[in-house]
């Protein structure tokens, strides 16, 4: 059997840390081939050796069998080895073409040949089934497309080799349907693909073969085949995952949160949620099913504060709190694992123990008369760091920026949870995380469910909502479709009503 | 730490370029710069001038930095010096009171002056999105042409149309004592007023839930909007304080190091503080230093160009150029670490650790 890519024992070291010890990854021809770890693993590190980014301390890289040194990424290139990075790299305001060209523009004597390039894009785009349009521009096409122009950029560049970082991570749930398609026709016609995840189900779905590492440990390679999704996590995390929520029958008690015929306006100022009823009690998890952009994030905004309600009402507890700031609404006992956690849930620049406060700061023992108390601020900022795992450099001084994204996540949750709201409002709370992290947060929001709290879950990932929530509430086009008791439902009857399809009778 | 290094190679580089300036018009570095450097601080009256050329840069290199560090950009300091310094003589040239009330009054008056001068952009920024760096420009226009217009009208000079009447010697900042131990030199109490605000601005910025509150909105307002904190309130409040110290610059230059306000001059100190706020990594302790080395500079020039052939021009060509590597500290950061990687082994020729984003 012949590799295209051989990684024998690589051996990459940064200061302080061990990011790769003997890891050893080949690469058959016409295979997708699965790289899974945890968070912080060391499978970027990995990839980034294989595409010029990092030099190995020890091991030998070989492509087609013979041994080569790739010093930077346009070695990577010359050898065909193309990677799809997790931030797409492209230029908003340029057409698919000219991102495509970037680099290496076809010339017509003086003149850039944008027509040349446009017709091989297409041809391309065809012959692998991506339906790009290349004289469409970056700024106008959705992230799946984004991310196709990228898989388009490396296939012109001729590529037959391509990593694909966590690919998944941004896509909706059709998207990761017609990535993979994508993924086995580019193996069809002779490409071999790497893709680095931690999602399981990905995995068993498209990949031939995986090779897992731990904490820096090349773990082993199986046959995804002869591999359970329970097996492949128990390799990941090193012990037993359980992927059942345990949880109990839930006993709602008094209703917390009271939405009535609530309507918001979206971004672009037509009503992004319409006439939106929906009551959530202590004791209780509420989900919200639906495809990203139908109105969850309009009622997120809405109950938090952050945006203006155009009519209807929300209380907790009975009191009305649609025109109170978003501090006194807090006061009240809501807290809010936010959606996007750069642009909200922290202040990448100041340090964890900065940002664990970010609610309370101005609280006693956090501060008094106005002046700021660091001590007291660490010391609760080390009692979330412990519980909930967050790995960082510096402990509580770390910048929250120098975190991994999975790390950020766990801090910000955290935070949220450490401040024993009433009301918990979690939207995409597993968002990035690894299976194991994904366990151990799902069980202590169904333990903050069990405390006789109120939680609402907003969650692209059907999984997680089925899982979590005690009732269900499906949106569609800013409209509430049904709310169905989540014991009694499956993955089709609320697929079909995020599609819209209202069921006869709903709860 | 690192940014104070960034900070001396940056004005290293600058002196060695301005050597490199003298040597081609003719001249002998070495002269020169002994000259400037005797000029600003031969003896204590001169010692004493350089720390009150020094002293409204405090203020404005306060003010910027304030603002910078808040995520806002305040050019205005010159028009708030402006406002600050006229409401300060007008007060000094109209009231007759004892003179630590009437000193206290055209200080506070000053700041309320600047203050008010920022608030404008402040309010405009908050309520319409109005970029302040506009704003503020217009602003210093309006403070000119104010300034042009209630001099003459109100505090007319006894010799000339085009500055105000001199202010008498208890409505100004200089005092005896101080003259007397600085043998002479315009050095006055504006410089103690100065390190007050240094203490006061780094300890607001640092220690207490206004300044972090204001770092937050800074730094990521949506974040700070997420967390319940009151960011077009922040915005104002920031340009009130940033426009009070450009303020009390004001009545520092006016009523401290000079004595009377002229009409058709738009202070170029305002500026400075940009400069000032930028060597000083926008922190309050590296603006005092980098307004003290600014002082040296301007200070200096002129006895260098009464002993040498080198034209006064060069002390704002060196600050240009200094300003120019502190700008373009990632240059210098960049080197820095190539040359920390070459110092230590091999082995760590790699950069951070995993670039990692969301994952």
């Amino acid at each position: 059997m012949s590799y295209v890519v051989e990684m024998l024992n690589i051996r990459k070291e940064f200061p302080g840390i061990v990011a790769n010890d003997n890891i050893t990854l080949t690469l058959k021809k016409g295979e997708i081939h699965a790289l899974l770890g945890e968070n912080g693993a060391g499978k970027s590190t990995l990839m980034g050796v294989l595409f010029g980014m990092y030099q190995p301390e020890q091991g030998v890289v070989k492509v087609h069998g013979k041994e080569v040194h790739i010093t930077n990424p346009n070695v990577a290139n010359r050898l065909g080895i193309g990677m799809v990075h997790q931030h797409f790299k492209l230029v908003d305001n340029f057409t698919v073409t000219e991102n495509i060209i970037l680099g290496s523009e076809p010339l017509k004597g003086m003149v850039l040949d944008i027509d040349k390039a446009a017709k091989r894009i297409e041809e391309l785009s065809k012959y692998y089934g991506l339906n790009v349009d290349p004289h469409a521009k970056i700024e106008e096409i959705s992230v799946g497309m984004q991310q196709r122009v990228e898989i388009l950029k490396m296939l012109y560049r001729n590529a037959d080799v391509l990593i694909l970082d966590e690919p998944t991570a941004v896509l909706t749930p059709v998207e990761i349907e017609e990535l993979m398609k994508i993924m086995r026709n580019l193996i069809n016609e002779g490409k071999s693909i790497i893709i680095i995840t931690h999602k399981l189900k990905e995995i068993k779905a498209v990949a031939d073969r995986c090779t897992v590492i731990r904490r820096g440990k090349g773990i082993g390679t199986v046959n995804v085949a002869e591999a359970s999704e329970a097996s492949l996590a128990e390799m990941m995390v090193g012990r037993h995952v359980s992927f059942k929520v345990d949880k109990k029958e839930s006993t709602p008690l008094e209703v917390v949160l009271k939405i009535d015929s609530l309507s918001v306006k979206n971004n672009r100022k037509v009503m992004g949620l319409k006439d939106f009823s929906l009551e959530v009690r202590a004791g209780e998890i509420v989900g919200i099913a639906g495809v990203e952009g139908n109105g969850q994030t309009e009622l997120i905004e809405a109950i938090t504060g952050l945006r203006k309600a155009e009519s209807g009402s929300i209380q907790i507890d009975g009191n009305e709190i649609s025109s109170l700031p978003v501090r006194e609404r807090l006061e009240k006992g809501m807290s809010h694992i936010p959606e996007d956690r750069h642009k909200r849930g922290l202040v990448l620049d100041y340090t964890l123990q900065e940002n664990m406060v970010l609610q309370i700061y101005n609280k006693k023992p956090f501060s008094k008369n106005g002046i700021l108390n660091k001590k007291a601020m660490k010391t609760y900022t080390q009692n979330i760091l412990t519980n909930f795992d967050v790995r960082s450099g510096e402990g509580a001084v770390s910048i929250a920026r120098t975190l991994s994204g999975g790390n950020q996540q766990k801090a910000i949750i955290g935070r949220e949870l450490e401040l024993d709201p009433k009301l918990l409002i979690c939207v995409q709370p597993t968002r990035g995380l690894d299976v194991g992290s994904i366990e151990y947060i799902h069980k202590r929001i169904v333990e903050h469910r069990d405390k006789g709290n109120a939680v609402l879950l907003v969650s692209l990932e059907l999984d997680e909502i089925l899982q979590l929530s005690d009732r269900i509430a499906i949106v569609n086009n800013g409209e509430l479709v049904g709310v169905v008791n989540a014991a009694e439902t499956n993955e089709n009857e609320v697929g079909l009503m995020m599609a819209g399809v209202a069921k006869e009778k709903s709860l | 730490m690192r940014h104070t290094i960034v900070s001396i190679i940056s004005i290293l580089l600058g002196l060695v370029a301005g050597g490199i300036l003298m040597l081609f018009i003719g001249s002998n570095p070495i002269e020169g710069y002994s000259y400037l450097l005797q000029g600003a601080l031969k003896n204590l009256e001169r010692i004493g001038n350089t720390f009150a050329t020094a002293t409204p840069l405090i203020f404005t290199g306060l003010s910027v930095a304030f603002a910078f560090r808040t995520g806002l950009f305040n050019i205005g300091a010159s028009g708030q010096m402006l406002i600050g310094g006229l409401m300060a003589s007008a007060v000094g040239l109209t009231y007759d009171f004892s003179r630590p009330v009437l000193l206290a009054l055209m200080i506070l008056v000053g700041m309320l002056g600047g203050a008010l001068w920022a608030f404008v952009p402040g309010l405009l920024k908050a309520k319409f999105n109005v970029h302040e760096v506009v704003s503020t420009i217009m602003m210093n226009w309006i403070a000119y042409w104010t300034v042009y217009y209630v001099i003459p009208g109100y505090f007319k000079g006894e010799f000339l149309e085009t500055e105000s009447k001199k202010l008498s010697e208890s409505a100004t900042l200089r005092t005896p004592w101080l003259t007397d131990m600085f043998q002479g030199s315009y050095i006055n109490l504006g410089l103690f007023l100065g390190v007050i605000a240094v203490i006061i601005v780094a300890f607001i910025i640092d220690k207490t839930t206004l300044g972090y509150e204001l770092k937050a909105v800074g730094f990521n307002r949506f974040a700070a909007e997420y967390a319940g904190m009151k960011v077009n309130r922040n915005i104002i409040l920031s340009m009130l304080i940033s426009g009070g110290l450009a303020g009390l610059g004001g009545v520092v230059l006016y009523t401290g190091n000079a004595s009377s306000i002229q009409i058709g001059i738009l202070p170029a100190q305002g500026y400075d503080g940009i400069a000032v706020a930028l060597l000083g990594a926008n922190n309050p302790i590296g603006v005092f230093f980098a307004a003290v080395l600014f002082g040296i500079l301007y200070s200096g020039t002129g006895f260098m160009n009464a002993m040498t052939e080198i034209p006064p021009e060069l002390a704002n060509t060196i600050i240009a150029i200094i300003i120019y590597f502190a700008a373009t500290s990632v240059l210098i950061e960049r080197s820095l670490n190539k040359l920390k990687k070459k110092s230590s082994n091999r082995k760590e020729k790699s950069g951070p650790v995993v670039e990692k984003g969301d994952s």
